[in-house]
This record gives structure tokens, C-alpha cells and sequence, in this order.
């Protein structure tokens, strides 16, 4: 436990800033969920209420689920043939798997974040103005604004106001993911999902994302898979323990805020993990 | 002795394989041998801009034909590029899987099919078609270029599905993600990304009906005159070799060998054009 210390300690300075994580207004709420892909049972009984305006993340050995959990939000599973959702999830109490869904709406309520950059090959502009032009935004004025707004929101802005006509994917690794960050922002969304959207940069650029993280989340609802357990005591309010049972079925073992899980961990099983005894 | 064994087998296939680079080369040789005469006795822009082609006068101009070959092979691209690239994203995107199973074998069995077979079907349903509903001789530049269209679907859908399939993943995850419709990101990602795959696919199915000579014989009339209208008979420069080489000799004959080096000109652009879309692709 000792080696978290300095960082716990960093993580109580940060807390004044932002709302107590427990006993707030949940942005997003999932009622026993169960995941299932095809006769494959992928996640089983997962009910989280997560706060508005904090950080979430979600944490636990491989192959646990965590990434399944996180494209639950978004219905980025939908795409993978066979994925049958059970239970409930509510975004500001509306239920999100229901006949009256709009899938579209709610992926621009609720952006994501890839693990590798996943721009598109075309302009750092166009891919900045994608969303918005396919959302009916056309006045060139307007798309500028946009594209200003959200790259200075990852603070790109500076560096890459001259070259918006070059090719993204041209871009280093780390400006690249900050750029698809600045492409979800460009929409507006009120959830950012980030899957492990740090595991493919160096250092330094994790740092900036990281803060990146920190500043959006006094705006945002933000939720992110990390396979870091110091980058998820670094940045996250409440964070989620996740397991595979004796059957082999992903399952939330432990969910609370941060500093509780990471100073007094309620169950054994994450407490051999966060102290590196597995996974 | 084993070292032996593979400077041989190595000597051997390398002999292989010079000989089809060779043969290239001999077709290029013959036919500027025997065709660079006949140009040189008309003159290049008599050859290439004459407008009348008549051997038993030796007048020998190729003009109607490059026109005749240029509005087919035009034609063939309007008819088969749109259905073309609507089958692939069809076949990509939309299809489950057993459509999928029945589409691709039957469209590679659309390439099986002989030429001779397409200009059959052409006879005998296109241009009474066009004689009875849009009039002229029905043998015209649209039959052609119905028939051709047809002929290049399977070039244009499996390499334009190759390059739809062979996208990253992640460009259409990213774009349902922006909360793009399926259509939109099609639409707006997916088609741009593959642009110099689908663009490459277009050149080959183009450089496909430029060299079709069978099918085109027998639906596009061979007219020698210049076309004015697509229901209009013309001949191409691939089927004026076809219909005359059996019986031509002398002056004749080598006036077909240079209406061959022309081809031979345009597939080559048209070939050297799909290469560098290709090229530029994988940079």
C-alpha cells in the first residue's frame, strides 16, 4: 500500500476542486447489467451509479470486462454481432437499451476515446469538423469557432493553429490522441468514455492527458479503463474493481471512492490486487 | 552439390520468369515493327486524326474508331462504376453473411462467363431493346456500353470490397463514436479513406472494356463513319483489328498492326495511371 502514498496525498490537494464523489447526482446508472456475446456470458449483475462531473475509472486484471463495461455506455456494442444486453442503463434517468433509443443521439451525448488514435486520414480540421458537419453545422464561421474551442480545450491550439489543413495521422502519437480527444469534444458531449486511451503514449504525453482529464472533468462525466493503477489513483474520484468470477463471468467486485479502495480496501480480493499480489 | 541444386533451381525459375517478361516484350517489338510503317507512310496526325478508313482506297484514318473506343469504354464506366461501387459497399457493410456467400461466388462467376456469351445476350436482348425503344440500329455505343458495364462489375466490386474491407476498424468505430449515422460514416469516412483503392478499381475495369473485343463486335455495329448519338453504330479500335486482320495483307494489314500500337499506348497510360493511384496508396 505504501507506494500509493505521494500519491494519495496528491489526490486529496486536487479534491477541494471538485464535488464529493459519493452522494451526488448520478450522470449515469446501470441496474444488474449482465453482457452476453452470443452463448458467451462477458459480464454479469453490474449496478454502478456514476457521478457527474468526476472521474470514474474502471480497474482489474485482463480480460476482466472492463472495456465491455465501458462500450456498454456508448452502445459500442452493438457493432459486435451476437451482444445481447440485460438489465438497464439511464443517462440523467432516461433508460439507454430501450425500442425508443436513439443509438445516434446518445453517441453524441456520450463520446469515446479509443486506446490508439484513431484519427481519420484526412485534415487535423476536417477531423475536428466531422462531427459537427455530419450534425448539420455548415457555416464555415461556425466550424472554425469549433475547431478553435476544442483545440484549445486539449491545449493544441497554440501548436497546431498553422497546420490545420495537414494530415493528422501525421502528428505524433501523443498529439494525436489529444487531437481525438478534441474531436469528441467537438461535439459537446456530457460522458467521455476513454478506453485505456493512455497505453499506447510515452510518458510525458500520458502526463498531459492526464491532466487533460483532471480539468475536463470539472465540465464532463468522464470514465476510463486503465490498466495503471497509478494513473487511476492519480486522476480518478470514484473508482470500480472488476473480476472474472469462478465461472468465468466479468463481475464488479468492489466499487467506491478511490482513496477508500486504494487506503482501506473493502474486499480481500482487491486488496491482493491493488497490492500487486495478482494480475 | 546441394549449393548446386539451388544455383540451379534458381537459374530455372529465373528463366521462367524472364520468359513472360520476354513475350511483353516481343509483342511490343512485333507490333511497332510491323505497324511503325504504316504510320510513318500516313503521318502520325493523318494516322491518329484521319476520319475516314477506307483500305481498298488506302485511307487509312483511325479518328471515328479512338472516339468509338473512348465513348464505349466512357459508357461502360457510367453503367458499371455506380453499380459496381453500390454492390461493394453493399457486400462490405450490409450483407450478412449468407448473402455474402451467395454474392461473391456469383460475382466471380461473372468474370467466367466468355465474352462471346455477353455479346450472345446482347444480341439478343440489348439491342432489340434499343432498336424498339429508343430507335437507330440498336448495334450502337450503348448497347456497347450496357454490355461492358456489365463486364466490368466483377474488376470494380472485388477490387472496390477489398478496399472497403481492408480499412482499419477503427475509422468506422471512431465515426459511430462522433455519432455518425452507419450511412454517414460510409458516406463520409469509410469512401474517402478507400478513395485510391476505389479509384484504382475504376482504372482496371476501364482498361478491361478499353481491351474487350469479342462482345463488342457483335452489339456495336463497326461503323466506320463518326458517331453523332449513342444509339449511333461505331467501331473501336479493338474490334476494327478483330473484324479485319483475318483478310488484310499488305498496306492493310499493317494499318491494323498501327491502329494496335495506339491501343497498346492507351492501356498503357490507363495502366500506368492505376499503378500510381496504387502506389500512392501504400505510401
Amino acid at each position: 500500500m505504501l507506494k500509493y502514498s505521494v500519491a494519495l496525498r496528491r489526490q486529496g490537494v486536487g479534491e477541494n476542486k471538485r464535488v464529493e464523489a459519493p452522494g451526488q447526482k448520478a450522470k449515469l446508472k446501470t441496474e444488474s447489467v449482465d453482457l452476453f456475446y452470443g452463448s458467451y456470458h462477458a459480464l454479469r449483475d453490474i449496478t454502478m451509479d456514476i457521478p457527474a462531473c468526476a472521474i470514474t475509472a474502471i480497474i482489474g486484471p485482463s480480460g476482466c470486462g472492463k472495456s465491455s463495461l465501458l462500450r456498454l455506455f456508448n452502445r459500442a456494442n452493438d457493432l459486435i454481432p451476437g451482444a445481447r444486453v440485460e438489465g438497464q442503463i439511464y443517462l440523467d434517468g432516461e433508460p439507454i437499451y430501450g425500442n425508443a433509443t436513439d443509438v445516434v443521439l446518445l453517441r453524441r451525448r456520450v463520446g469515446m476515446v479509443f486506446q490508439k488514435p484513431n484519427l481519420f486520414p484526412m485534415s487535423i480540421y476536417d477531423n475536428l469538423a466531422m462531427g459537427p458537419r455530419r450534425h448539420g453545422i455548415r457555416r464555415r464561421a461556425q466550424l472554425d469557432e469549433i475547431a478553435e474551442r476544442s483545440l484549445r480545450q486539449v491545449a493544441l491550439w497554440d501548436e497546431l493553429k498553422d497546420q490545420l489543413k495537414k494530415p493528422g495521422q501525421e502528428l505524433p502519437v501523443g498529439q494525436q490522441q489529444r487531437l481525438c480527444i478534441a474531436r469528441a469534444l467537438a461535439i459537446q458531449p456530457e460522458v467521455i468514455l476513454m478506453d485505456e486511451s493512455c497505453s499506447a503514449l510515452d510518458p510525458a504525453s500520458t502526463m498531459k492527458v492526464e491532466e487533460l482529464m483532471e480539468e475536463l472533468a470539472q465540465q464532463y462525466t468522464i470514465m476510463i479503463v486503465t490498466h495503471n493503477m497509478e494513473q487511476a489513483v492519480r486522476v480518478s474520484d470514484m473508482a470500480a474493481f472488476m473480476m472474472i468470477d469462478e465461472d468465468k463471468v466479468g463481475r464488479l467486485v468492489e466499487y467506491a471512492p478511490t482513496v477508500e479502495m486504494f487506503s482501506r480496501p473493502a474486499d480481500k480480493r482487491t486488496e491482493d490486487y491493488i497490492t500487486g499480489r495478482f494480475g | 552439390m546441394k549449393k548446386f541444386k539451388e544455383k540451379l533451381s534458381g537459374l530455372a525459375f529465373l528463366v521462367l520468369a524472364l520468359s513472360s517478361i520476354s513475350v511483353l516484350l516481343l509483342i511490343t517489338v512485333f507490333i511497332v515493327v510491323q505497324g511503325a510503317s504504316s504510320i510513318g507512310r500516313e503521318g502520325l496526325l493523318n494516322f491518329v486524326f484521319g476520319m475516314k478508313w477506307a483500305p481498298s482506297q488506302d485511307i487509312y484514318g483511325i479518328f471515328p474508331m479512338i472516339v468509338g473506343t473512348l465513348s464505349v469504354t466512357l459508357g461502360a464506366a457510367i453503367v458499371g462504376v455506380p453499380i459496381g461501387l453500390c454492390t461493394s459497399i453493399f457486400l462490405a457493410e450490409f450483407a450478412p453473411p449468407f448473402l455474402r456467400n451467395i454474392f461473391r461466388p456469383a460475382i466471380q462467376l461473372l468474370a467466367a462467363i466468355p465474352s462471346v456469351v455477353y455479346g450472345f445476350v446482347g444480341i439478343l436482348f440489348v439491342v432489340p431493346f434499343i432498336r424498339n425503344f429508343l430507335g437507330g440500329p440498336g448495334l450502337s455505343i450503348l448497347a456497347a456500353s450496357i454490355v461492358l458495364g456489365v463486364m466490368i462489375l466483377p474488376t470494380v466490386i472485388s477490387i472496390c470490397e477489398v478496399s472497403l474491407l481492408s480499412l482499419p476498424r477503427q475509422y468506422k468505430e471512431g465515426a459511430l463514436a462522433l455519432g455518425l449515422t452507419r450511412w454517414q460514416s460510409i458516406l463520409h469516412v469509410q469512401l474517402p479513406a478507400a478513395k485510391s483503392g476505389i479509384v484504382a478499381a475504376i482504372i482496371l475495369g476501364i482498361g478491361r472494356a478499353v481491351g474487350e473485343t469479342m462482345a463488342v463486335i457483335m452489339v456495336v455495329g463497326n461503323a466506320t463513319a463518326m458517331p453523332e448519338s449513342i444509339l449511333d453504330s461505331v467501331r473501336t479500335l479493338t474490334t476494327n483489328i478483330g473484324i479485319e486482320m483475318g483478310y488484310a495483307f499488305g498496306e492493310h494489314q499493317e494499318a491494323l498492326f498501327a491502329t494496335g500500337i495506339i491501343l497498346f499506348v492507351m492501356i498503357m497510360i490507363i495502366n500506368g495511371l492505376a499503378q500510381s493511384v496504387v502506389r500512392r496508396k501504400s505510401k
